[in-house]
């Protein structure tokens, strides 16, 4: 019985080494081949025709003018006459032609006649979404308030129970009002963060191509296990009969765990033509379809005892996640991370015309981030007091704690750590009082956050050939995060080989069931099913060395190429003649990780603090970061330098919502106004200043094994950078992405 | 080149029956005769010397990483959709429909150009570099060393842009990386390590 565990850090060889990533020249020279780079024998280029309009009903569509077009091989409706779209830019039609342009061009034939209906997309307006006047469906929804507002659920919870002569449906709220009326400090405030998009640099979709009765599709997706069913259903064959093969991906951010429609409609195509086709939306359709985050807007009332610790929290948010099902930042995570004993939150959910949000990196969390954690900084303002100091005493102890997710000892060393590298005690001054450089003034400020991330469900099945090569399948894939590495690492610590000797086999349906990759759980997943499978099969090695030289096998180990009785390489065998004692079949051995078992392997919940250091001008209200510190626990570190990577992303991703992104759409016609990618502000290479990881793996954390990192160090950036900028200028500017306007609108509000 | 991109505005039909329109759209309206059937680089020189509109698939040769190639083309073809789908070099990504991405970043006659916003018949009797060709070079070496990639589908735009930009400034400092790499857009956040690979090729890193 072999007893599963990872090496001691001082006695890895592999695993938390640095490492490149293994699929780095291909990536870096082009070799690499996501979906929208396969290239299949006469394939067709497929274009699909998007809605004009944000809400229309169709009452004609005509393909066949595109099938006149020179080039055009096939047309369909995807909709019909009478069908009514709620967003603009849902695909109505699709053309597949010989080239882009004659796909393109007959798209544009396509003839659709539209009856045009009443638009609604304020997203950030609780009174107009209230006041919107609109059939009601029959029956009506129970959760429909009024208009386009939804109940969205809300909790209130008093440390005091109604006595036997309260009124028990009135108690909660005169208990937080008397609370906040004996509050030493309250902060009254609004604060906001606008809708984003996933904005994917490779759009959705799917390169397919039919064999016999057999269909391959070419992906983009961050779940390569588990779409083949989705294609195989509408398409009336059966899974088997799918392979879904997805090698590279560029980019997904939690909005590509689906085949999608157009992926289906792709496959039919090809079957009716009995010619693969490539299907890839545009750039305005990703932009509109291809996955959105929902937006946030909150009123808050907060109260706090003399010391600055938190004792009643009261708020009510809104926001939208699209038309098809009314939802938005859910009101658990209010607010974030802190605990206060009372509190009510209600949540709202406004219905717009914009197309469905998609899980969006640490769903729900930089929003309750950047809309709660702004509050307790106010506070700290209001106080003239440090902020680090506000949000160390909310944080309560191990013992008493005043937050989830991580213990609060984690935070508060990471907070350690992190105000030493941004220079908090020599740069800190208290809220708009610091020295202006002509227009110029600088700040500081910080969040923290906490993730889940156990390993997901995942498979793999480790082949050891008698010549001493290792490989393994695995129906995982790498979205960038360095997930062949991490396995390469793994198995490369389990055999005491070089980890680029390990042939990863990964990105396949017909390879051992791996998990999607979203929520942070592929490292913990895929690691710890290596670490099983890579253990097991050393065990058989071992006995069969063991018998060779002698030898106990649990006396041996696998060091720098050779298998040796631990510490003394006089007494050893290569790894290759280890491996000629296989016999003539290799040795295949399964391992498997299971998401709701808690092992020393693969743990959950990590913390993380970040903070940000910003000049701002206040002439123009333009906002520059001059450093930006992450401290982040993972439990245990396989690969630092990809770790690395995905932090100082995660943060770039954060400083692009913070001062750039945002969905714009036009009130009166639904229209999303920057669909393009020079409208759609993203952060560019001049605009992220210094950034600082630091990973934190103290024996305490690295001992609750491999945790996941996509999520965890994108939440914290929003109110990082907020609360950095409401420290240089004094005011708030309560709404993300803080844009120059936004900040001359703020300041002029103030005086 | 200039003939082929002027007053778009005054798309008015000439007696000879052909308009601007069809011409770009290369719908196969009647061109004029003289030009159609004859080599890329001639057409060129005719429509440069005449203004002669020309319609339809041509052959056309161009120079791509030193070695001659015939592709097919119509006047609206982009020379992104020649290099990705005739010629398989799919290193330059179609990102985004203006230009602001540099995801189809190739050096033509050593200039940093978006092969998406160029037309194929532009590229006649220039020499077309793709990041395929850079395989070796210092470039790619470092953005491998400083982990400067995610899911790396801006990557290779991105290598060509740096390259171009360390061609024109090989003593390149830190400001001045950070002032001139913005052309391009990375989704996943990996302009930290871009600059570190950035000066790593300043300082010699990576070569050979």
């Amino acid at each position: 019985m072999v007893e599963y565990s990872w090496p001691a850090k001082d006695k890895a060889t592999a695993i938390g080494t640095r490492v490149k990533r293994l699929d780095g020249p291909e990536k870096a020279t082009g070799k690499a081949k996501y979906s929208y780079d396969i290239n299949l024998k006469n394939q067709l280029i497929a274009k699909g025709l998007g809605c004009p309009h944000a809400h229309a009903k169709i009452t004609s569509i005509d393909v066949a003018p595109a099938l006149k077009v020179p080039g055009v091989v096939h047309a369909e409706p995807l909709k019909k006459s009478g069908d009514e779209i709620e967003w603009q830019g849902e695909l109505l039609a699709v053309v597949a032609a010989e080239s882009p342009a004659a796909a393109a061009e007959g798209v544009k034939a396509i003839k659709v006649e539209y009856v045009q209906l009443p638009v609604f997309v304020e997203e950030d307006n609780l009174v107009a979404a209230s006041a919107v006047v609109e059939p009601v469906p029959t029956p009506r929804p129970p959760n429909l308030i009024s208009g386009r507002a939804w109940k969205g659920g809300g909790k209130t919870l008093t440390v005091k129970e109604p006595g036997d002569n309260d009124d028990e449906a009135t108690f909660g709220d005169k208990e937080i009002e008397r609370l906040l009326k004996e509050s030493a400090y309250v902060v009254e405030a609004t604060y906001g963060i606008d809708t984003i998009t996933h904005c994917c640099l490779e759009p959705h979709g799917s390169t397919v191509e039919w064999s016999g009765g057999k269909l391959t599709a070419h992906l983009s997706t961050q779940n390569v296990s588990q779409t083949a069913g989705q294609f195989a259903t509408p398409l009336s064959i059966t899974a088997d009969d799918v392979t879904v093969h997805c090698d590279y991906i560029g980019g997904g951010f939690g909005s590509k765990f689906q085949a999608d429609y157009w992926g289906v409609a792709a496959a039919r195509i090809a079957k009716a033509t009995g010619r693969p086709v490539k299907f890839m939306l545009d750039r305005d359709q990703e932009l509109k379809l291809g996955g959105s985050r929902p937006s946030a807007y909150i009123t808050v009332r907060l109260g706090a005892d003399k010391d600055g610790v938190v004792q009643v929290w009261d708020s009510s948010h809104w926001g939208s996640a699209g038309a098809s099902n009314p939802g938005g930042v859910s009101e658990g995570q209010i607010p974030y991370v802190f605990t206060p004993p009372n509190y009510r939150r209600l949540q709202t959910n406004l219905k717009t015309n914009h197309a469905q949000a998609r899980a969006w990196r640490a769903p729900n969390h930089p929003q309750a981030c950047a809309i709660t954690q702004t509050a307790y900084d106010d506070l700290a303002a209001k106080m003239g007091a440090d902020s680090l100091e506000i949000f160390k005493k909310n944080l309560g102890t191990d013992a008493k704690s005043g937050s989830r997710g991580a213990k609060p000892s984690v935070y508060l060393a990471e907070m350690e750590i992190g105000a030493k590298l941004i220079g908090w005690k020599e740069h800190w001054h208290p809220h708009g009082k610091g020295p202006a450089k002509g227009s110029v003034v600088e700040g500081l400020g910080l969040a923290l956050h906490t993730w889940g991330g156990g390993g997901n469900n995942s498979t793999c099945s480790v082949k050891i050939h008698p010549d001493g090569g290792v490989e393994t399948f695995c129906g995982t894939q790498d979205l960038g995060t360095g997930t062949r590495t991490v396995i390469a690492l793994v198995l490369a610590e389990c055999f005491g080989l070089p980890y680029d000797a390990i042939k990863v086999n990964i990105g396949s349906s017909k390879y051992p069931t791996a998990g999607a990759s979203g929520g942070s759980t592929t490292v913990g997943g895929v690691s710890a099913a290596h670490r099983r499978a890579g253990q097991e099969a050393f065990a058989k090695i071992a006995e069969l060395v063991g018998k060779k030289l002698e030898v106990e096998p649990a006396t041996l180990e696998a060091v720098k190429g050779r298998v040796q009785v631990a510490g003394n390489p006089a007494k050893s065998v290569s790894w290759k003649e280890a491996c000629t004692l296989i016999g003539m079949t290799p040795l295949e051995v399964p391992g498997a990780n299971r998401n709701s078992e808690r092992t020393n392997l693969t743990s959950i919940q990590v913390g993380g603090v970040q903070f940000a250091h910003v000049a701002v001008d206040k002439e123009t209200g333009v906002i520059k970061l001059k450093k930006f510190v992450a401290v982040q626990d993972m439990g245990l570190i396989i690969s630092p330098q990809q770790a690395e990577s995905q932090i100082y992303g995660a943060v770039i991703m954060g400083i692009a919502y913070s001062l750039f992104e945002q969905r714009i759409s036009d009130p009166k016609t639904g229209a999303i106004l920057n669909a393009e990618l020079k409208d759609y502000k993203l952060a560019r290479l001049g605009d992220v200043g210094e950034i600082v990881v630091s990973l934190y793996e103290p024996e305490s954390e690295r001992s609750r094994g491999v945790i996941g990192l996509g999520e965890p160090p994108v939440i914290s950036p929003g109110a990082a950078i907020s609360n950095a900028v409401a420290n240089a200028l004094g005011v708030r500017v309560p709404t993300l992405p803080m844009t120059p306007q936004r900040v001359l609108a703020a300041i002029k509000a103030k005086v | 080149m200039a003939q082929l991109t002027t007053s778009p505005q005054k798309a008015t039909r000439p007696p000879s029956g052909f308009s601007r329109r069809d011409f770009l759209r290369g719908s196969g309206a009647v061109a004029a005769a003289t030009a159609v059937h004859q080599q890329a680089t001639a057409i060129a020189q005719e429509v440069k010397a005449a203004a002669v509109p020309i319609s339809g698939e041509q052959s056309i040769d161009l120079d791509v990483n030193g070695k001659p190639v015939k592709v097919k083309a119509e006047p609206r073809t982009t020379l992104l959709d020649v290099l990705r789908l005739q010629l398989d070099l799919t290193g330059a990504k179609p990102i985004c429909t203006d230009g602001s991405s540099g995801g189809a970043t190739v050096l033509v006659d050593g200039k940093p150009m978006q092969a998406n916003m160029m037309l194929a018949m532009q590229a006649v009797g220039k020499k077309i570099q793709t990041v395929e060709s850079l395989v070796g070079d210092a470039v790619p070496n470092a953005f491998v060393a400083c982990d400067a990639q995610q899911c790396g589908f801006c990557t290779p735009g991105f290598v060509v842009a740096v390259r171009a930009f360390l061609n024109q400034k090989p003593k390149a400092t830190e400001e001045e990386i950070r002032a001139g790499l913005n052309g391009n857009l990375c989704r996943c956040g990996t302009y930290a390590n871009i600059i570190h690979a950035a000066l790593m090729v300043v300082k010699g890193g990576t070569n050979g």
